[in-house]
């Protein structure tokens, strides 16, 4: 496969390295496993992973550029294809970065509203998440009932906003109309049967041999060696660093709800497994404690007809399911962006593929990209 | 005991006042500021806040304080800034250094962020920071490969997202939004095995 990545560093093709034992081999970019089209060259020696690198760009779009040419309005569809695994999240992190260059104050019931939609956007993902990866490691049925319960809340998504996928949410000041009554009964019920349904998911993995022996002590990374690499989101706190931004920086309706961050001990893949279904358990909570507080009112303030923030730079940043999701944002007083940069969580912590990889048997590289938890929608950009 | 109060902030910073919690609200970024010129006086070139956030202060570094500077933040315990979470770049062309990059900082221990930026003339190169942070590694591979500047000291900067043989710099202001019109790619040459 001769594809855009003629910039790979490693040999190009499938071959051996004259003169060694060693064997370069070409995983993706239409590899199941690696999840989207990524592109993994890696250089073995017997089933040792020596070196690794990363092909991407295959999705490029040039999001950026885009979004210095269009105004905020209409930005918020374009966040919908970044990650489009948690649309809401990126929907709500760019509303968020726009909002914070006025003093424009949301309605309590619009914050609400938002931190119970990200929440099941952040459940949405996990469930993706735990199904493929489970699936990568030879797991079909979690498979099959992750897919069950995402498709409940991608009805809860279409019940609200009429679409499944890309929702485009939120608007800026608020939201576009109140959500249906029917919207919240639902999700109550979603809540009320969820928490046994992760429970019949840890039944087929927590304390399975073949899962633990895949999963504990495999893709090792400290503390220390997570922060260097700016890792964020689960991954960083599988290694014992308690960093959440809707704890750190509290935004919508987190300062209102009550949750724990999870922290895990060895940064394994498994920690990282255990993490990602604890935060499953504590969005259950935040949605269930948003619903009993959500008050009534308006859900939108009022916004001007032409958006023109004052001229001057941001960055605001949020806790999308798969880490820091942020936007460094220049307005130069006019209705559109001078300059958007978007914090893309994938492409950072896709970045540490290679210290995660290089010393581990071929069969976990497979085990570490599904523990990262990419999308390439987003790293790509 | 109050003397004792008042030198453990700055590890006995002579400047450090012991003042009443009343005091007027000091400008956005003060300690860091201080910390910064007290150890490297005049590599701070400017500084800038959005109204007066303390999470949107901004440095300008001039180029050659720009590694030494970013050590400093991230091994101090007064700034502790271990995480580079975002370096990306942004190009005016009016400017008589139309090139800026742009470094977003984290403190998970004092759970504050820290802009950095640094100026750039044309062509310009500015060091690269893989040595203090890694995590800049891949971002400046992006940076150069949209807004065309180098990073010197990088270890192995190449494009990141287009190919080789591209030619420009997308990100750029010159660069039209439609593209530069249809492109032919050039076969990547194949070696046999074994040769």
């Amino acid at each position: 496969m001769v594809g855009v990545g003629s910039q790979a560093r490693i040999e190009d093709q499938a071959s051996t390295v004259p003169g060694t034992e060693e064997l370069v081999i070409n995983m993706g970019p239409q590899h199941p496993s690696t999840h989207g089209v990524l592109r993994v060259i890696l250089k073995l020696d017997g089933e040792t992973v020596k070196d690794v690198d990363c092909d991407i760009g295959y999705l490029h779009r040039g999001t950026e550029k885009i979004g210095e040419n269009i105004t905020y309005t209409m930005f918020i569809p374009y966040t919908d294809r970044l990650d489009y695994i948690a649309a809401p999240s990126s929907n709500l992190a760019w509303v968020q970065a726009v909002e914070s260059l006025f003093d424009w104050e949301i309605p309590p019931r619009a914050l609400f509203i938002r931190t119970i939609v990200a929440e099941l956007s952040r459940i949405a993902s996990h469930l993706l998440w735990l199904a493929t990866h489970a699936l990568d490691i030879g797991a079909m049925t979690v498979f099959l009932w992750c897919f069950r319960e995402r498709e409940m809340v991608l009805d809860l998504f279409e019940r609200a906003f009429g679409a499944r996928l890309t929702v485009n949410a939120f608007r800026l000041g608020g939201l576009y109309q109140d959500v249906p009554n029917k919207f919240l009964e639902e999700t109550r019920e979603f809540i009320d049967i969820f928490p046994a349904r992760i429970d019949d998911y840890e039944t087929l993995l927590t304390e399975n041999r073949i899962w633990i022996q895949r999963t504990r002590g495999v893709g090792v990374i400290s503390a220390e060696d997570a922060l260097d690499y700016a890792l964020t989101g689960p991954i960083l706190r599988a290694s014992g660093v308690r960093w959440d931004l809707r704890r750190a920086k509290p935004y919508a309706a987190y300062p209102y709800v009550d949750f724990v961050v999870p922290i895990g001990e060895n940064g394994d893949v498994y920690d990282r497994y255990l993490v990602r279904l604890v935060e499953m358990r504590e969005s259950v909570r935040i949605i269930e404690q948003c619903l009993d507080q959500l008050p009534a009112g308006p859900v939108s303030c009022k916004t001007p007809r032409t958006i023109k923030p004052p001229a001057g730079e941001i960055y605001h940043s949020i806790e999308n399911p798969k880490g820091e999701f942020g936007f460094y944002l220049v307005s130069d007083g006019t209705e559109t962006p001078y300059r958007v940069r978007i914090r893309p969580p994938s492409f950072i912590n896709l970045a540490s593929l290679k210290k995660l990889c290089v010393g581990e048997l071929l069969a976990d590289v497979v085990a570490i990209i599904g523990s990262i938890d990419i999308v390439l929608g987003e790293c790509d950009r | 005991m109050a003397d004792e109060v008042g030198t453990e902030e700055n590890g006995g910073d002579a400047s450090q006042e012991t003042e009443a919690p009343e005091a007027p609200k000091d400008p956005p970024g003060k300690a860091l500021r201080e910390l910064v010129d007290a150890e490297f006086p005049g590599a701070i070139l400017e500084q800038t806040a959005y109204e007066d956030r303390e999470d949107e202060v901004t440095f300008v570094l001039s180029e050659e304080a720009l590694p030494k500077v970013a050590a400093f933040l991230r091994d101090h315990p007064a700034a502790s800034f271990k995480i580079l979470t975002d370096l990306t770049a942004a190009h005016y062309p009016d400017d008589e250094k139309p090139f800026q990059t742009v470094y977003q900082l984290v403190s998970v221990d004092h759970s504050r962020l820290l802009r950095l930026k640094v100026k750039l003339k044309e062509n310009q190169e500015v060091p690269s920071l893989v040595e203090v942070w890694s995590s800049a590694d891949w971002m400046e591979r992006e940076v150069y490969d949209m807004f065309g500047i180098r990073f010197s000291g990088h270890p192995d900067l190449r494009r990141i997202f287009l190919p080789e043989d591209w030619g420009s710099h997308p990100f750029r202001k010159d660069y039209p939004l439609e593209g530069l019109g249809e492109r032919v790619y050039s076969k990547p040459k194949r070696k046999e095995i074994g040769e």
